[in-house]
């Protein structure tokens, strides 16, 4: 159990940066999830805090000790790999026995941590089977009983749910986060799936080409997202964008997103009073977009007509992809909308729930700041 | 339906079976047959030949004791050597940035044949420095030039100070010098193999074990030798039936002389220089029962791998 601690960490392959100039700070006992795309830099990060890639600039701590050059197997963390790289030619039992076994733990007490672990994940009836007689879910369960036999100072999770179907994904997702509860040990899991992010998430830090973009709890992320890839990646689906320019007199100020005009609400136009004249842009969510005739309370329309292009239905809900002069859009409505294909539909975009960004810089401008 | 009648099936394997019968299946039976006859086939003697073999009554001609003994020599120390030293070249080639290139320097003289093998090395072990390369190295640095594949009790220029003056039988330079050619060439064979199965090792796993606690050596001891045992026993059988039937080498090199004779080449003196086709064929009699086994546990372990697969 230990806090994790990058300090200014950079790492270079050759001269192509992975990561760069990573500052974070992982409290004892916290979950943190590393998301971002695809060659963000996320597995980079996650290995260079096991020990299995040299850092090149910048400290890395677990606890208060200095690891940049502490070899791996001396820094008592487990991980979890992605292809969970059980060994092939070992039992699960002795999978899960094999951590201990080299650090010298007596027969009974590894004895009695695997029986523990495998009632735990319930595997207990898989501890004599090879990892090849095992599926997908099942070695998965291996991999990280091995990883908490050792009941090691921090967990190491890299997407270790992506080779699972989409059912057992939500249930070892919810798995995952009460077993955090019940060691209450680090985690560090790094996915690029920003439901996991949402889901199991103390705190969330979004990676985007090896620099942080934001770090915070996934509530304000989702409310307050910094600049406009945060607000474009977290979130699904994801926030609608339109290029905007304010116009109007300073106690009317609206924007001008070319098909239509929308009248900035009272309380969100402080913000947006230096950008007058200028372009910034609207983002708005597909879910604070809502069709007409089935209004929600307590929001702050702004009607908008535009024309039905697709219809997803998801069953409890609808999602419509709209066009509206050429801007598409998607909002996420009511089951009992009557839009169809090729119709047009008068939408309520909520304009209480809006976000604006500067175009030139991608950073968030502060609405709700009080003035 | 053709397929239906008793025969179609005979008929498919006739061609195979014809040809195995007449160069294979009467080869090793008219083998057993001479070799309970006497030397120009023409009397049955019994088991006569195979109590010349174990009686070893013409040591000086032709020496069966040291022929047998020396396969097992080959069969030990040549596989042993050609595993090892094979499984360390495949584990330095696969960190080094240049692997295709050392491993093809390495896997060279198996392209080499083993009667061109034997040639160089033939002027590789030449008593004169000035010709031979190992005694230049050997006198360059002060040492006195050996006659390698003639000398057979060597060791003694540097082990009369230190041990016995005369090493048992078997254990002679010479037959050293011999085994280290053939690892030579097979080397190459072994990285090869053993390299194809080291890149099946993923990374992940054995940096999940090197988290886990495990240090270079327990990562090697127990699980990179354990995930390619079935691989080292493939090149190792391999290797071991080399050992068995070894003939060309040895012919070449020493044409057995210097008791560096093996099964193969004293059954070819024996059946077609001394033209005692009894002894001759009971020799090869005695390779194929050594053969056998290996071949059968090899098979079986073919099956056994398909099986799981
Ligand atoms: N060993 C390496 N040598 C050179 N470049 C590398 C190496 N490992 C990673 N990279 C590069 O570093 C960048 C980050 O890679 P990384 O594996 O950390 O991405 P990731 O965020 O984990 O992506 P994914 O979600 O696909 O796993 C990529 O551009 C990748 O090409
Ligand atoms: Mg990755």
């Amino acid at each position: 159990m230990a806090s994790v601690t990058f300090d200014h960490v950079t790492k270079r392959f050759d001269e192509t940066p992975a990561i760069t100039d990573l500052d974070l700070e992982i409290a004892d006992r916290e979950f943190l999830v590393l998301v971002g795309p695809s060659g963000c830099g996320k597995s980079t990060a996650l290995r260079m805090l096991a020990g299995l890639e040299t850092v090149t600039r910048g400290k890395i701590y677990i606890g208060d000790r200095l690891v940049n050059d502490v070899p791996a197997k001396d820094r008592d963390l487990a991980m979890v790999f992605q292809s969970y790289a059980l060994y092939p030619h070992m039992s699960v039992y002795d999978n899960m026995a094999f951590g201990l076994k080299l650090r010298k733990v007596k027969k009974e007490e590894i004895r009695r941590r695997v029986t523990e672990a495998a009632r735990t994940l319930d595997i207990e009836e898989l501890l004599k089977r090879k990892p090849r007689q095992l599926s997908g879910g099942q070695r998965q369960r291996v991999a990280v009983g091995r990883a908490i036999v050792r009941e090691p100072r921090a967990f190491l999770f890299d997407e270790p749910l992506s080779n699972l179907d989409a059912k057992l994904r939500v249930q070892t997702r919810a798995e995952l986060s009460k077993l955090h509860e019940r060691i209450g040990t680090t985690f560090i899991y790094v996915t690029h799936d920003q439901t996991e992010a949402m889901t199991m998430a103390d705190r969330i830090a979004v990676l985007r080409d090896g620099i942080i973009q934001q770090v915070g709890r996934p509530q304000e992320l989702y409310e307050h997202p910094d600049n406009i890839f945060v607000a474009g990646f977290i979130g699904s689906p994801a926030m609608n964008f339109f290029d905007a320019t304010v116009r109007g007199e300073p106690e009317s100020l609206q924007l001008d997103t070319g098909p239509f005009h929308l009248p900035i609400p009272r309380e969100k136009a402080a913000g947006l009073l230096p950008y007058r004249g200028k372009k910034v842009v609207l983002g708005v969510r597909p879910e604070s977009i809502h069709d007409s005739d089935f209004p929600r309370s307590g929001v702050i329309p702004v009607q908008v007509q535009a024309a039905v292009d697709v219809l997803e239905l998801m069953g409890n809900e609808v999602f419509l992809h709209l066009l509206s002069d050429g801007v598409s859009f998607l909002a996420r409505v009511d089951s009992r909308t009557k839009a169809k294909p090729g119709r047009k539909i008068q939408v309520l975009f909520d304009l209480g729930e809006m976000h604006a960004f500067d175009a030139d810089t991608q950073q968030a401008i502060p609405l709700d700041k009080p003035f | 339906m053709i397929g239906r009648r008793w025969w179609a099936p005979w008929l498919w394997l006739a061609p195979a079976i014809t040809l195995l019968s007449v160069f294979l299946i009467y080869p090793v039976v008219d083998t057993l047959r001479r070799s309970l006859l006497n030397a120009d086939s023409t009397r049955f003697v019994g088991f006569d030949n195979y109590k010349f073999i174990i009686d070893n009554p013409v040591p000086l001609l032709s020496n069966t004791h040291s022929a047998i003994l020396n396969n097992v020599l080959w069969l030990v120390l040549f596989t042993s050597f050609a595993v090892g030293v094979g499984l360390g070249i495949a584990l330095l080639a696969s960190r080094v940035r240049y692997e295709a290139v050392a491993k093809s320097a390495i896997f060279i003289p198996m392209a080499v044949s083993f009667v061109a093998a034997s040639v160089i090395w033939r002027f590789m072990y030449v008593f004169d420095p000035h010709i031979g390369t190992i005694n230049a190295f050997i006198t360059h640095f002060g040492g006195h030039s050996t006659a390698w594949i003639q000398n057979t009790n060597a060791p003694q220029t540097w082990l009369t100070s230190l041990g016995p003056t005369t090493l048992p039988d078997p254990i002679q330079i010479n037959n050293l010098a011999l085994i280290i050619v053939g690892v030579w060439v097979w080397t190459g064979f072994a990285v090869v193999v053993l390299s194809a199965g080291l890149r099946a090792i993923s990374s992940e796993m054995l940096q999940a074990a090197r988290v886990d606690g495990a240090n270079e050596w327990q990562i090697f001891r127990r699980i990179i030798i354990p995930v390619l045992s079935p691989t080292i026993a493939v090149v190792a059988t391999t290797l071991v039936i080399q050992a068995l039937k070894l003939f060309d080498l040895v012919w070449v090199m020493t044409g057995g002389k210097f008791k560096t004779d093996v099964i193969a080449t004293l059954f070819f003196r024996e059946a077609f220089l001394i033209q005692d086709f009894g002894v001759g064929s009971a020799l090869a009699i005695v390779l194929l029962l050594a053969v056998v086994p290996v071949m059968v546990v090899s098979i079986r372990r073919f099956q056994f791998q398909e099986e799981t697969r």
